[in-house]
């Protein structure tokens, strides 16, 4: 066996040696640890979170959906149960009053949100969605958008 | 109050005073420095890995080893089926004689060594070889492959690494004409320390006496990801706590041997002698931990090659050329 040969016994020496320089070294580095609840981490833009509805650019009132039912037909797993809408004065498209997403089947693909006509889903950042129940995963989407509008 | 212990001296003997004081300050050593073994082992590996470490139970996660305690004392002890069941039983029990029996021998400080017996080295080197047999005893009684496996890889890795643990100390014994711990101590008074003498000797002591403990790198019968966990696979609760404290005691144990050997003992400027000796023991306890995170396991056979091969010659030549150096 070469573990007898001098030379190399001190190289091998040479590299342990080397080897506890570099963990000394990440011992007296300061800790990567987020500590959740207290820290947060920031959340990059690409993050998947649940879909949400954008407000119109024209018109902030109403979503940018036009309740063509194409998400629906083109989910793979189903999450998209229910697009309601209906035909308002003075507007010339569809108005959705309800979309119900069921968060438990979504598997974040984005096929919805590449499908869109009009651009009117988009990826939330939000991650603190468990809960007691599977009620709790059913988003009705209009209905939180509702709710953004008016907190802005 | 010295009346008082002058009366009962008088009723039991001194010896018999000095033997229980004596056992009481073993047994609160073994216990604080499971204790911050295992809260030192835990925050040292967090930082080498650039995590924390347990931070909640106390501040600093101080008080982890207790709560890790109270959990261990709670388990519920399952006993497998067809264990051997006097074997299964004796083994944590007798993995903790050897490990007690050497603290009598280890000069915490000028005064402060429970017996010095004359033939100290002796004393630990023949207990750390029954704790060997208390390894066979769980392997084998616990009627599981991976367990015998294990034993029987620490067991040959145990008796290989004694020799060159032997041969490096016989080279001290040499400079001191003595096998006493005190003796040895004494003759490093003033800075001589060994490690200066005989480096060659220190370094090879200090690798067969980590793997003498079953540490990484040569922590293979207790390899998490290879043997499930080795020989105390089938304990639980306070039977493995028992494992696991004597190896965290033997790891100790380890490094206060080679302070004594090497080091200078309780030799210090300044400060009680006490408290060099523990800041010297703790220091080569962290080296331990360092290895831990540092250097990959070894494979058995290159375990028991570089015993073989490397240390035992090289602790041998060691030993002849400190009788001839001494000679002349």
């Amino acid at each position: 066996m070469a573990m007898t040969n001098p030379v190399s016994i001190i190289k091998g020496a040479v590299s342990l040696i080397i080897g506890l320089g570099v963990t000394i070294k990440a011992f007296f580095r300061p800790v990567v640890t987020c500590q959740y609840p207290r820290e947060v981490v920031t959340i990059p833009p690409r993050f998947r979170g649940h879909t949400k509805l954008v407000g119109d650019d024209e018109n902030p009132d109403r979503t940018r959906c036009i309740v063509c039912g194409m998400c629906e037909r083109n989910c793979p797993s189903g999450a998209i149960r229910k697009v309601e809408g209906e035909k308002r004065e003075g507007e010339k498209k569809k108005v959705a009053t309800a979309y119900i997403l069921d968060f438990t089947t979504c598997s974040q693909c984005g096929i919805c949100v590449e499908v869109c006509p009009t651009d009117a889903l988009a990826f939330s950042d939000d991650y603190n969605v468990a809960g007691y129940s599977r009620e709790n995963c059913h988003f009705d989407l209009v209905k939180e958008y509702e709710k953004r509008k008016a907190t802005r | 109050m010295t009346e008082t212990i002058n009366n009962i001296a008088d009723v039991i003997g001194w010896e018999a005073i000095r033997t229980v004081v004596g056992l009481v300050g073993v047994l609160v050593v073994v216990v604080l420095n499971a204790l911050i073994l295992t809260w030192a082992e835990r925050k040292v590996s967090g930082h080498i890995q650039r995590r924390i470490g347990p931070k909640e139970v106390g501040p600093f996660g101080l008080l982890q080893p207790i709560a890790d305690t109270v959990k261990l004392l709670a388990k519920e002890l399952l006993t497998p089926q067809n264990v051997e069941r006097p074997l299964y039983y004796l083994a944590p029990v007798i993995i903790f004689i050897p490990v007690l029996v050497s603290f009598v021998v280890i000069p915490f400080d000028a005064r402060l060594q429970v017996k010095d017996i004359n033939v100290g080295i002796l004393v630990i080197l023949a207990f750390s070889s029954l704790s060997v047999l208390s390894i066979l005893i769980a392997g084998w009684g616990s009627n599981n492959k991976y367990s015998l496996i294990g034993s029987v890889r620490s067991i040959a890795q145990n008796i290989a690494y004694e020799i060159p643990l032997l041969l490096s100390l016989l080279s001290v014994v040499l400079m001191t004409n003595s096998l006493s711990l005190r003796d040895i101590v004494e003759a490093q008074k003033g800075g001589g320390w060994y490690v200066f003498f005989q480096p060659v000797a220190f370094l090879v002591f200090f690798i067969a006496g980590v793997a003498e403990t079953n540490r990484t790198p040569f922590d293979l019968p207790e390899a998490e990801s290879e043997l499930v966990a080795g020989f105390h696979t089938e304990y639980s609760g306070m039977r493995f706590a028992l494992f696991f404290l004597a190896e965290y005691t033997n790891v100790f144990i380890l490094c206060a041997m080679t302070t004594t050997f090497f080091l200078g003992g309780y030799h210090g400027p300044f400060l009680p002698g006490i408290i060099w000796f523990f800041a010297k023991t703790y220091l080569l306890v962290f080296v331990i931990l360092w290895f831990r995170w540092t250097f990959p396991r070894v494979r058995f056979d290159q375990l028991l090659n570089f015993s073989w091969k490397l240390l035992i010659p090289v602790s041998f030549l060691n030993l002849i050329i400190t009788g001839g150096l001494l000679k002349l």
